[in-house]
Formats: structure tokens, sequence, C-alpha cells
């Protein structure tokens, strides 16, 4: 089954590029002039301390924060605005509307007529076809996050940046909805923030560590293999192992 | 449940009315000053066409300032929020017009507005304007910040965020405002009416004062008090229906 073939195809996905990215948190430094770039069409984890910079560095990715200097672009020479999805730690669900009405909210929001078979779809891919209809109060928070996940789809943007959606989920609700989230984000350039060297090692091709005050980037971590990669297999030991000793710094 | 509900009112009712006739029968007060609730069932009965006439006009003023001044409460938080510059102007005329005791205008309303209802509802329109305004604008201002987030990443317009995020996630505020609503338009009305007026529960109960009917004004009193429960319950049931998802 195509993964959402009402969808209009997307074009390349481009990567990401922050250049010399300054921001003051009150007179606190938060970044001074830091550069990196999200590789196209991969999904990269970005692991940190509580209170580092990471949320702040997606939202000003997604356009919701301006940083003091430096700028973030696409690689492909066009503007990233209106190419980037949000999705973040709650599910943000309107409690008013339906799951469909949640997923195609976007459209809605943009004057276009919604497409409640795309959106009947998408939530058949979550594997919520059966409760398109209930108001999100009625869901549990995994199909809450599930739901999100379907109304993140439904943007169908290249760019997707993904602030620990799943972190208020049970273990096993987790280990299933990681799963289907890099099978359904496949292709697309993927920001994830988490703080679960687990799930960064299942599903990033790339990890990244934000460190200290002003915040840097620790050098970046290839994880092999093709996510969603299972709990036990040996790619993600051996990224887990070397993750940890680089989040634990000079402790070990 | 449905039942209980129900009886919880009803024991209240008849255990205060127990007690004031328990007060009645051992200070054995005149009826001029406290009248037994026999005393003011009878005049409830005798006096029914004219309580239901007070009734009427009463209600009828209650209403169209609950409608009028809701309306324009709403529309003014609207604005407010619509517009930064105007709720910088706006705002501090309206607070300083709660600072006038707004019993203190109702001479100047009858003079100005008449003798007749428009000055009743004009009153009431004054008394539940503001806390309709103010609920409204606070639920306006107060949307959680990722909602309007995601909706910025959605590329809305201002406008349509308004319409498909702030407005919704403001009603059950604004259904606080309306709760209050409903209970304070039927004292604007009354107030309106003790100043002048030829008809209403008010008016009823000045005449009954003036020619010492106690048992009357008593009378008066427990429809005023029925009907403002009345309209109380009407409002939070259609509320609750209206806004399922925030039902407390």
């Amino acid at each position: 089954m195509p993964l959402d073939a009402r969808a209009p195809a997307l074009r390349p996905c481009p990567g990401v590029r922050i250049d010399g990215l300054s921001l003051h948190f009150g007179a606190q430094p938060l970044f001074d002039r830091l550069s990196f770039d999200l590789q196209p069409g991969r999904l990269t984890a970005l692991l940190g301390e509580s209170g580092v910079g990471k949320t702040t560095l997606l939202r000003v990715i997604a356009g919701l924060e301006a940083p003091d200097r430096g700028r973030v672009s696409a690689d492909d020479a066009l503007p990233l605005g209106g190419r980037v999805a949000y999705m973040g730690q709650q599910d943000l669900l309107l409690p008013w509307l339906s799951a469909s009405g949640n997923v195609t909210l976007g459209a809605r929001l943009r004057g276009e007529r919604p497409d409640h078979d795309r959106a009947l779809s998408l939530l058949g891919r979550v594997g919520l076809a059966d409760r398109a209809e209930a108001a999100p109060e009625a869901l549990s928070g995994g199909m809450r996050q599930r739901v999100a996940l379907a109304r993140t789809l439904y943007e169908n943007r290249p760019v997707v940046l993904m602030d620990e959606p799943f972190s208020a989920l049970d273990s096993l609700t987790r280990a299933r909805i990681q799963a289907l989230a890099a099978e359904l984000l496949h292709g697309r350039t993927v920001l994830l923030i988490t703080h679960d060297p687990l799930e960064a090692c299942r599903l990033a091709d790339v990890l990244l560590v934000l460190q200290g005050n002003p915040a840097t980037f620790s050098a970046p971590i290839s994880v092999a293999g093709t996510a969603p990669r299972a709990v036990d297999d040996a790619n993600v030991l051996t990224t887990q192992g070397k993750l940890l000793r680089q989040l634990l710094g000079g402790e070990q | 449940m449905k039942v209980r509900n129900l009886l919880r009112p009803v024991l209240t009712c008849l255990g205060l009315v127990a007690l004031w006739w328990a007060v009645h029968a051992i200070l054995q007060l005149p009826p001029y000053l406290l009248p037994a609730p026999a005393q003011v069932a009878g005049a409830l009965w005798d006096n029914c066409a004219t309580l239901a006439g007070g009734t009427l006009t009463t209600l009828t003023e209650t209403m169209l300032g609950f409608i009028v001044g809701t309306a324009l409460g709403a529309m003014s938080a609207l604005l407010m929020v619509a517009s930064g510059h105007l709720q910088r102007w706006l705002l501090p005329v309206l607070l300083l017009s709660q600072a006038v005791p707004v019993f203190a205008l109702a001479p100047l309303l009858v003079l100005w507005f008449g003798f007749g209802i428009a000055s009743k509802v004009v009153m009431a329109v004054l008394v539940i304007f503001f806390p309709v305004m103010s609920a409204t604008f606070d639920g306006l201002r107060r949307v959680p910040a990722g909602w309007l987030d995601l909706a910025h990443t959605m590329n809305a317009a201002p406008w349509r965020t308004l319409v498909f995020v702030r407005l919704p996630a403001a009603l059950p505020s604004f259904g606080s405002g309306l709760r209050v609503a409903a209970v304070f338009a039927p004292i604007g009305a009354v107030i309106g009416e003790w100043v002048g007026a030829s008809s209403g529960l008010g008016y009823i109960m000045l005449n009954a004062n003036a020619r010492v009917r106690t048992d009357l004004m008593f009378a008066a009193l427990a429809v005023l008090s029925l009907m403002t429960v009345t309209l109380w319950w009407a409002v939070d049931r259609g509320l609750r229906r209206l806004l399922y998802w925030s039902a407390p």
C-alpha cells in the first residue's frame, strides 16, 4: 500500500543550513555563532541536557523565534518558510475537533478544502481508521500522539521538526510509535529532539549532542543501517555506547 | 443521580422554609416585619395575575439586556484582541466606567430613556457588559501558545487562526461570563424598576413596600429568585451541550 497515495508528490527534500546563529536569553548567551547542517532526507536526532537550548533551536528553525544574528535556510535556494511541519511535546490536538478534523486543521487554516479521504487514509496508516470521528478526549495518550503524527503527515512538508514527541508515552507504546514514525517519515529531512539515547539510536541516521553554554555541537555520530532498527540491533548497541560516553562527557 | 440532583435543591428550599417558619413561630414577629410562609403563599395565590404580568415585564427586560449586553461584551473583547491599539485606548475607558457605581446611574438612565423598558434594558446591559467582556477577553488572550505556534507553522492567516483556533478556545471563558451575566441581568432590570417604572417585579416590590404589604414583597422576591435560577439553569444547560469538550 502506498504510504500516502493522495498526497501531492514531494519534491526532493532539501537540507537545512543553520549559519552563525546567535541568541541571548536575557543576559545569558544561549548560542554564539552556532552553525550546522541538517542532511537532506535524513533523520537527525538532537540530544543534550535540559535547558541547553534544544527546543529554542527547533523553534528558530521553525520560524517561531527570531535569532539575534545568523540565518536558517534551505540548501536548494528556495525559502524554507512553508516547508516545515512541527510536532511538539504535547499532541496539541484541538479538543473541539474530531481526530480527522484535527488532521485536516492545516487545510482549514490555509483556506484550502480539507481532503477527508486523505485524512482517513493517514489515520488508517497510524492504526486509527476506526477512530476518525472520535473526540481527542476519548483517545489514549498514544492514540492522540498518533493523530498528531497523522496531522504532521497531512501537512506533507519536506522538513519535519519534532520536539520529544513521544516522551510522555509508556515505553511499549513509545517503541511502536517510534517505528511507525520512522517508517512514515522516511526520506524527509527530520530533526528530532529526544532525551532517550535508545530512541535516538533506533530512529536517527545522524546523532548530534548539544552541550555547554553558549551551546556547541559535538562531532556528529552516524548510525549505520536503516531505521527503525531493532532494539538489539548491533549498530544500535554500539552507537548507544558511544553516545552515552559522549553525553556523560569526561566522567567515564 | 438525576433524581438526587433535583432532590437536593428541593430539600434545601424546604429546609429554609422550615427555618423561616420556626423563626416566625418563636419570635412572634408582626407580619409587616416577617410574614409567615403561609401568608406569603397566600399573597402569591391572591396576586398571581399581577405577579405574572410583572414577571413578563422583568423577564423581557432581562432577556433583552442579556442578549444586547452579551453581544456588546463579546464584540468589545474581540475588537480589543484584534487590535492592540484599540485595546490600549478602550481598556482604560472600560475600567473607568466600572468605577462608577452602575446603581448610581439608574436615575439618570430613567431620565434619559424613560419609564418604559428601555432604561431597564440599558441598566441590565451595563451590569453584565463588563463580566462578559472581561471573561471573553481573558479567554481570547489565554489560548495555549502551542496551538498558536502550530497554526503559525501551518501558514495560517491571522484571521483564520482567530476563527478556527482562538475563538473556539475562548468559548469556555465566554461561557463563564455568560453564567455570571444570567444571574446579574435580573438585578439590573429590578434596580431600574425601583427607580421608575409602571410594571415589573421590582415595581410590585416597591409598591408593596410602600403599602407595608411585606407578604407580597416576599412573594415577588420568590418569583424573581425562581426566574433568575431558571435563567441560570437554562444558560448552563445550553453551554454544557454546546461546549461538550469542556464540560466540567
